[in-house]
Parts: structure tokens; sequence; C-alpha cells
């Protein structure tokens, strides 16, 4: 799979959306979800500002100061793991470590295979069912190590499949 | 517990699939827009704060008050708008996504109406990036509404034209906060602004903004339809109405329930959720949300409205009910809430990011002397007197409502 964004396909994407500044984050989260390791590029980010009239600071600052944005390369897989009280009561430190062990995470949070990024998040609004985490666009809840096991597993054999 | 309560903000959503147009007009869908285009906007005001109608994004604020002072905060403005906050990061709440999933037309409905009353032209739903389902669905009934003429130009042939967006936020506790969310909308970081101004006056692009929480709206279309007498005798004094309690926890079952304002926890969990789960028992509750306030269980027959739980140091805030067991460690779910705020402090102002981290790093010493206990609420008090924003305002509800209670 090719690892990039060109310049087209970035100029591709932020003409879906009106050069107004209400507009920015929904392109930003267009320009990451397109990215096949679920990033925002410099280039990407140079592209943006010049698009809407912004210095790259700007878009730098407003990239970097939401959680959901990364400007480190990630993986094609984000799991979101929600730490907050509800989750945590549940159990959801225990799923973390669970995670990582299986995931044999870097010093970046990234899978040895590449393909999953760990990340704890806050509340994601799911509580009634705890606990919760995300992966991509995707919810999971009522977790426990054995269906993490499956999830994952499913996450694994589809991408190997495509 | 009162059983005779109509519902309001899921009216009818367990009759039919009301994501779809269709089913939304049998029920009488947008009947209170034909209504309200028949009303002179002062009208349509006068019912809202009659009905008693308060804020339901955790302050329980009048909402026909912010309308009248949004209306007439200014003789002649270039543009007015109208925000739907559906931010919903409070943890513990989860009811505004439920009602964008299962009725997102009354949202719409209700932004209409308050758009008309205001005299605003373009309106924007605010929905945190995590809520994909919620996103997925409300743009599928705002472009529903396009396609039958409730949005757009000349509604229902009126001469009232009205345009909605939607704005995807990015993971961010302080964008929920209204002059916050008005900058991330602006497309900035989400920092806050210095209050006063208010929306009313200088909101979004410095003119005169209506900023309500998604289940505020969806009450205006019951008001218009059935009178604000038939909402006002539902609740309690000061609360009127109905809430959605959004519980949590290791009880029987969990979920967000539509109930009148002023039921008791007793009810809300013995009667409603059915009791605890086999092996747990009640110890304590957090009530709305991290920014929220614990409770023990001396609190189980108040009644749950903003004025009995005010009378009583506690707080409502967004619905969030949660439950805490004999199971779970107190103090380390307090140094948990406490991490939340060090994490979402977003370090422009002093008093905030310095304080969260100082209270979050006392809180782990293995042993909390009475010396630390009041070193805690004297810093938590510092930084609500001092802060810029309620974010750095908030840590003392849950701080000083735990050592109240219990002892660590
Ligand atoms: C830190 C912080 C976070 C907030 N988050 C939300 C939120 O997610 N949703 C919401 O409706 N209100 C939230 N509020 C309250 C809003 O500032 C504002 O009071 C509310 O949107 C007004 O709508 P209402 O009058 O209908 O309650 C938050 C406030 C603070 C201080
Ligand atoms: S606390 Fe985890 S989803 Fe709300």
């Amino acid at each position: 799979m090719q690892n990039k964004q060109t310049e087209e396909q970035v100029l591709e994407i932020l003409k879906q959306f009106k050069p107004e500044k209400s507009e920015i984050l929904k392109a930003l989260h267009a320009l990451q979800n397109a990215h096949p390791l679920h990033y925002i590029t410099e280039e990407a980010i140079t592209q943006t500002a010049r698009y809407f009239k912004l210095t790259t600071g700007q878009v730098y600052g407003v990239v970097t100061y939401y959680s959901m944005f990364s400007v480190k390369p990630r993986s094609p897989f984000i799991i979101r793991l929600c730490k907050s009280p509800v989750c945590y009561m549940k159990g959801s430190l225990n799923l973390w470590n669970y995670l990582s062990q299986k995931l044999l995470l870097n010093e970046n949070n990234i899978s040895s295979d590449d393909l999953f990024t760990l990340e704890p998040s806050e509340c994601l609004g799911h509580c009634e069912q705890a606990p919760a985490m995300m992966i991509n666009e995707q919810v999971f809840t009522n977790l426990s190590p054995k269906k993490i096991d499956q999830i994952i597993d499913d996450f694994k054999r589809k991408y190997h499949e495509k | 517990m009162k059983n005779d309560f109509p519902y309001i903000s899921l009216k009818n959503v367990d009759k039919a699939d009301l994501t779809k147009i269709e089913n939304y007009l049998h029920f009488g869908g947008f009947s209170a827009i034909k209504q309200s285009l028949g009303l002179s906007a002062d009208e349509i005001i006068d019912r809202i704060k009659k009905a008693g109608l308060r804020g339901r994004g955790g302050a329980g604020f009048p909402t026909g008050l912010k309308q009248s002072f949004t209306k007439t905060s200014c003789e002649v403005c270039l543009q007015k708008y109208v925000v739907c906050n559906a931010d919903e990061g409070e943890p513990g709440t989860f009811k505004d996504r439920y009602i964008m999933e299962k009725n997102p037309f009354a949202i719409i409905e209700g932004m209409i109406i308050a758009a008309y009353a205001i005299g605003a032209n373009k309106g924007y739903i605010y929905i945190r990036g995590e809520y994909e389902q919620a996103i997925r669905t409300m743009q599928a009934a705002i472009d529903d509404c396009y396609r039958y003429d409730w949005l757009g130009k000349n509604i229902a042939q009126s001469n009232f034209s009205f345009d909605i967006d939607i704005y995807i936020g990015a993971g961010s506790y302080l964008c929920g906060e209204e002059l916050t969310l008005i900058e991330s909308l602006e497309g900035k970081r989400g920092y806050p602004r210095i209050k006063p101004p208010f929306p009313a006056e200088k909101g979004l692009w410095q003119q005169p903004t209506l900023i309500n929480n998604v289940e505020t709206f969806s009450h205006i279309p019951f008001i218009i339809n059935e009178g604000y007498e038939a909402y006002a005798c539902i609740g309690t004094a000061e609360s009127k109405g109905t809430k959605l309690f959004c519980v949590s926890g290791n009880l029987k079952q969990t979920g967000v329930f539509e109930l009148p304002m002023g039921i008791t926890l007793r009810e809300l969990i013995y009667d409603v959720c059915g009791g605890m789960l086999e092996g747990f028992e009640f110890k304590a509750a957090l009530l709305g949300g991290a920014a929220g306030t614990f409770v023990d269980a001396s609190f189980l027959d108040v009644p749950l409205a903003y004025e009995t739980l005010k009378q009583k140091g506690a707080t409502l805030g967004s619905g969030a009910v949660m439950i805490i067991d004999q199971a779970t460690n107190l103090k380390d779910l307090l140094i948990n809430i406490l991490e939340f705020f060090k994490h979402e402090s977003c370090g422009k102002c002093v008093p905030c990011r310095i304080g969260t981290t100082l209270i979050y790093e006392r809180c782990k010493k293995a042993q909390l002397l009475p010396d630390d206990i009041n070193w805690l609420i004297q810093q938590t008090e510092y930084m609500s007197r001092n802060s810029l924003c309620p974010l750095g305002q908030s840590p003392i509800l849950p701080v000083k409502s735990f050592f109240t209670y219990f002892n660590v």
C-alpha cells in the first residue's frame, strides 16, 4: 500500500470544502482520514494554509490543539480506549495493559505489525456500556479481553484480505 | 414515582424510526414551525419563558431569557446565528448522542423556531468528532429538510429563510464551553474568550449568537404544540419539564431515561434501573459529570432538580448520574477525575494550567492528611476565583463535595 499523500491528492480533498474558516476542521478531518497512516503531513498543513489564506503557523496551531489530530505518522487503525471515570471504574486500565502487551507497542504506541496505534481517550459517550473504545470510526462497547481478541483479529484479517 | 408524563425529547421514538422524515411528519412533525410562523417573535419567546424551560447543557439558564437577549442585543446587525451545542464532552453524559440518533428532526425543528424568534438566518450544529453515527444521522436529516423545504429559502412558503451546517469537533472537552466552541467554529484553536461580552451580544464572528444544548432545542416543538401550561405542569417548582438522565455503573439497567424533573436517585436506581447488579452495593454517585458533585446515600431521596440539589450544595449539571459501588476505590476515582482536568486544561491561563497539575499530583500522595485536604480545597477555591474560564472554575465541585462526604 502507498503510504503517502501527493500534492494533487491533498488539493483534491481541499477542493471539496468552501475556502471559509468554518470549514477548516472538516478539511483537516478529511485529510487525516484519507492518509493511509492517519496523520496530517507537513505538506498538507502548508497546502491547507494556502487554501484557507492563513499562515502555516496558524494551521499548525489548530492541528496540534485538537487531540483527534496527529502530526506524527500513525497506522491504518487508531484505537482510542476510553479511560474516563465510568470506563475506568469498569477496568479500562487493565484493558490498556492487555492491549499494550497483545499489540507489542513501540515507544510511539504503534503495534509491532504497524497496523494499530493505541491512544487513551476521554469519555466517548458510551458509558452505559462501559468500557468502550473506538477503532477509526467504529465504536466497541462492553469490552473484555476476550472481546478485544476477536475485534483485533477481525481487523487484521480484513486488512490482509484486501 | 410519577408515571403520567409525556415524553418530550424522545417523543414517539419507541413507535417508529423517527430518523425518517416521513415518520416524523406522520406524527405531526414540523407542525410547531407552521404554528410559530403565524406568531410574532415576542409571542414565541413569551411562551418559552412561561414554560420555564431551562438550558440542558449544564448551567440551567432560562432559555426564553437568553432568546430575548439575543433578539434585542442589536438594532441593526449584519447577521445573527443559532448554534446547537452537540459537543457532549462531559464524562458520563451521552443523552445528546441519543437524541441525535433517535429524534434528529425535533432538534432541527427547535432550532428553526428559535432562529425565527431571534431573527437569525444561519445555524450550526457543533458535533464532537467521535460521534460518527450522530453526525451521519444529523446530516441526512438536514438533507431531508432541504428536500422538503423545511430548511433553505422561504420555509413553508413564509418570508423566513434559514440554513443549517454541521461542524465537526476534533476531541476537546473545553470546546463544549460556549465561547470556546465559537472560537473553534471560527476555525481556530479552542481557547476560551473572556466573558463578557456574552454570545448573545458578540458571538460567532462578533455577531449575536444564540447557543443552546441539543436537549434544550428538542423541547421547543413540544412547548409550541402542546402549550406552555402542559410543559410547566411537569417537574418541580423551579425545574420544569422532563430531563434525560444518563445512568451508568453496575446496575441491572443503564442508559438514557427521560423522566420528569424531580425524580429521586432512589427511584432512578431501584424503580427505573431495577437496582444494583448482584454483588454490588450503592456507595455514592457522581452527579453532572467530572465538573459535577459527589453525593452519598443521604441524597437518595433528594429530588433531582436544579434548585433542590443546589440547596444541598450539589448539581444536576448535564444529567449524568454515575453510580459508584462498594468495589470502587473512591480516591483512585478522584485522581482519575483530576487527571481529566489536567489533560483538558488548555494552558491559556496560569491558575488553571498549573493548578490542575498541582492538585492532581497532591491527590496522588499515598496518604492524604487533613493538611493535604485543606490545601486541595484551598487550591481549587483559588482556581475558581482566578481562572479565565469555567474549566478552571470546575474542579472545586468534585473536590469539595468529595471531602464533604468521604474520608480517605
Ligand atoms: C468546560 C465546559 C464544557 C461544556 N461542555 C458542554 C457540552 O458539551 N454541551 C453543552 O451543551 N454545554 C456544555 N457546556 C455549557 C455551555 O457553555 C453552555 O452553557 C450551553 O451550551 C448553553 O446551552 P443551554 O442554555 O441550552 O444549556 C460546557 C461548559 C463548560 C464550562
Ligand atoms: S466514561 Fe468511557 S465512554 Fe464515558
